[in-house]
């Protein structure tokens, strides 16, 4: 029942047999090196597994792999470039945006994704951006603050499109 | 770990092709859109499917939003962050940015579908109150071509609508009329969820007179409910506060809710009536400005 499936997660393209049934949170997880996007509630409801699927975010655990086929995804793996962190990363990090880190590939990436449509967005727009993920421990103030960060540093790296 | 039950998978790569695929399959295939709906349940194994017919590839056909012979078009793949940002349905009909922002969350919207909310014909789905409250019709398309439903006549029960198993759905249409307007109002237990309740209001006001009411509710019956009783007493009657308390007060006499998480019945009757009433009040309003 296996099918050749080809995913092009990060500019490369990763080929395996597996089942139509196998979702995409679990095909790049189980990619090597590519544990970074999580795997949390399996409801699409915790946001942990987004990832951005031709540049718009997805949550990976409601897409089958199969239907990934063709299009481009990006994880969390993707941010940081040459040793480099993404001015999202930078972030994070300078606002102590993050405490366990489950939520945070996917705040990430939602945050990626958001400032390359806009790259100077309110408060307002950056929590209904995040609003589907879930953070059970920053309170996500710290996590808005981060990204208006970001917003205010965009040159840290040169962001693809 | 939910995992669906195993299945085929096949991509179509035209509409024809892809009712050709369902037909052969016969009623153990389904459509798969944005799958944001049917891959949670084939998780739980509420559903599944012996193969998926992906119709993804086919939206430079099927998602568009355009005016055409005095009505909107909307095609099935189009997406609800693509319904929220249309200007064009935002200025004919204010209800669907009403309710879009209210759907889910950003991310689930970068998937689901106009056509997948409709068929899925979950109670508690705000689009298809939307379009029952607007009179919409529907295109299906099968093999031995096309049929045009009105949406009052699309549902057969809750999860369950008048889609064969070989039939898509392509289009979703609404007419336009000067003196439109229309509204959502919607009660959730947290920013995202599904609805306890929703209402959903169009008029049309001519010289001060509704000429034409669409009221319809969400999650406050085992089905999309219209409110027929309503619409007729609006109908003819000019717009007013105690018209609007009086239709939301045959909505909670006819509407039928179900005790659940969600709340109790006499809260979910109460609630119908409220957001009727304050949905009405805001089509009303923003009637009246389109009609100046
Ligand atoms: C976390 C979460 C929160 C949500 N919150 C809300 C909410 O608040 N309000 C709300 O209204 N919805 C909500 N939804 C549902 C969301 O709107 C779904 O995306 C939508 O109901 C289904 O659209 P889809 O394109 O994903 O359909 P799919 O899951 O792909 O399909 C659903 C059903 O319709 C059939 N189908 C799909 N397209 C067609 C077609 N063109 N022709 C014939 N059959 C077709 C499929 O075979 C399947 O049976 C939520 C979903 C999630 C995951
Ligand atoms: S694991 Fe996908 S949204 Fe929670
Ligand atoms: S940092 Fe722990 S869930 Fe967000």
């Amino acid at each position: 029942m296996s099918v050749q499936i080809t995913v092009n997660i990060n500019g490369e393209d990763v080929t395996r047999e597996e089942e139509p049934r196998k979702l995409l949170v679990h095909f790049i997880r189980e990619t090597p090196g590519l544990t970074g996007t999580h795997w949390g509630c399996d409801t699409s409801n915790c946001g942990a597994c987004v990832v951005l699927m031709d540049g718009k975010p997805v949550k990976s655990c409601t897409v089958l792999a199969a239907m990934a086929q063709g299009h481009q995804i990006r994880t969390v793996e993707s941010l940081e470039r040459d040793g480099r962190l993404d001015p999202v990363q930078q972030g994070f990090h300078e606002l102590h945006a993050l405490q366990c880190g489950f939520c945070t590939p996917g705040m990430m990436m939602t945050a990626r994704a958001l400032l390359d449509a806009n790259p100077d967005p309110s408060e307002a727009e950056i929590r209904t951006a995040i609003s589907g993920g879930i953070c059970r421990c920053t309170g996500y103030k710290n996590i808005v603050a981060a990204i208006r960060w970001a917003a205010e540093h965009p040159a840290t790296v040169e962001q693809e499109a | 770990m939910q995992t669906p039950a195993p299945f085929e998978y096949e991509r179509a790569t035209s509409l024809a092709g892809a009712i050709a695929a369902l037909k052969a399959a016969g009623a153990e295939a389904r459509v798969i859109a944005g799958g944001h709906s049917l891959l949670p349940m084939m998780k739980l194994r509420l559903a599944s499917p012996e193969r998926l017919i992906d119709i993804n590839d086919l939206e430079s056909d099927l998602a568009y939003i355009r005016e055409q012979q005095g009505e909107i078009r909307i095609g099935a793949l189009t997406r609800h962050a693509e319904l929220l940002d249309s200007e064009l349905l935002a200025e004919h009909f204010p209800v669907f940015r009403d309710a879009e922002e209210v759907i889910a969350d950003p991310v689930v919207r970068n998937r689901g579908t106009i056509g997948g909310s409709l068929c899925q014909a979950d109670p508690g789905e705000d689009l298809s109150a939307v379009c029952a409250a607007l009179k919409a019709h529907v295109v299906l398309q099968g093999p031995s071509g096309e049929r045009i439903v009105a949406m009052r006549e699309f549902q057969l029960g809750p999860y369950v609508t008048v889609v064969a198993p070989d039939e898509i759905l392509t289009e979703v249409r609404i007419r336009t009329s000067p003196g439109a307007g229309s509204a959502y109002e919607k009660v959730e237990r947290r920013a995202g969820d599904f609805a306890i309740g929703a209402a959903a209001a169009a008029l049309e006001i001519e010289g001060g007179t509704i000429a034409a009411a669409g009221v319809a509710l969400s999650a406050l019956a085992p089905t999309t409910i219209e409110i027929t009783r309503a619409e007729e007493l609006l109908r003819g009657a000019r717009p007013s506060e105690e018209l609007f308390e009086q239709a939301g007060g045959i909505a909670s006499e006819d509407c039928a809710p179900m005790a659940d998480g969600r709340g109790p019945v006499d809260y979910k009757r109460h609630l119908a009536g409220v957001l009727t009433k304050r949905a009405l009040r805001r089509a009303a309003a923003r009637a009246l400005q389109t009609e100046a």
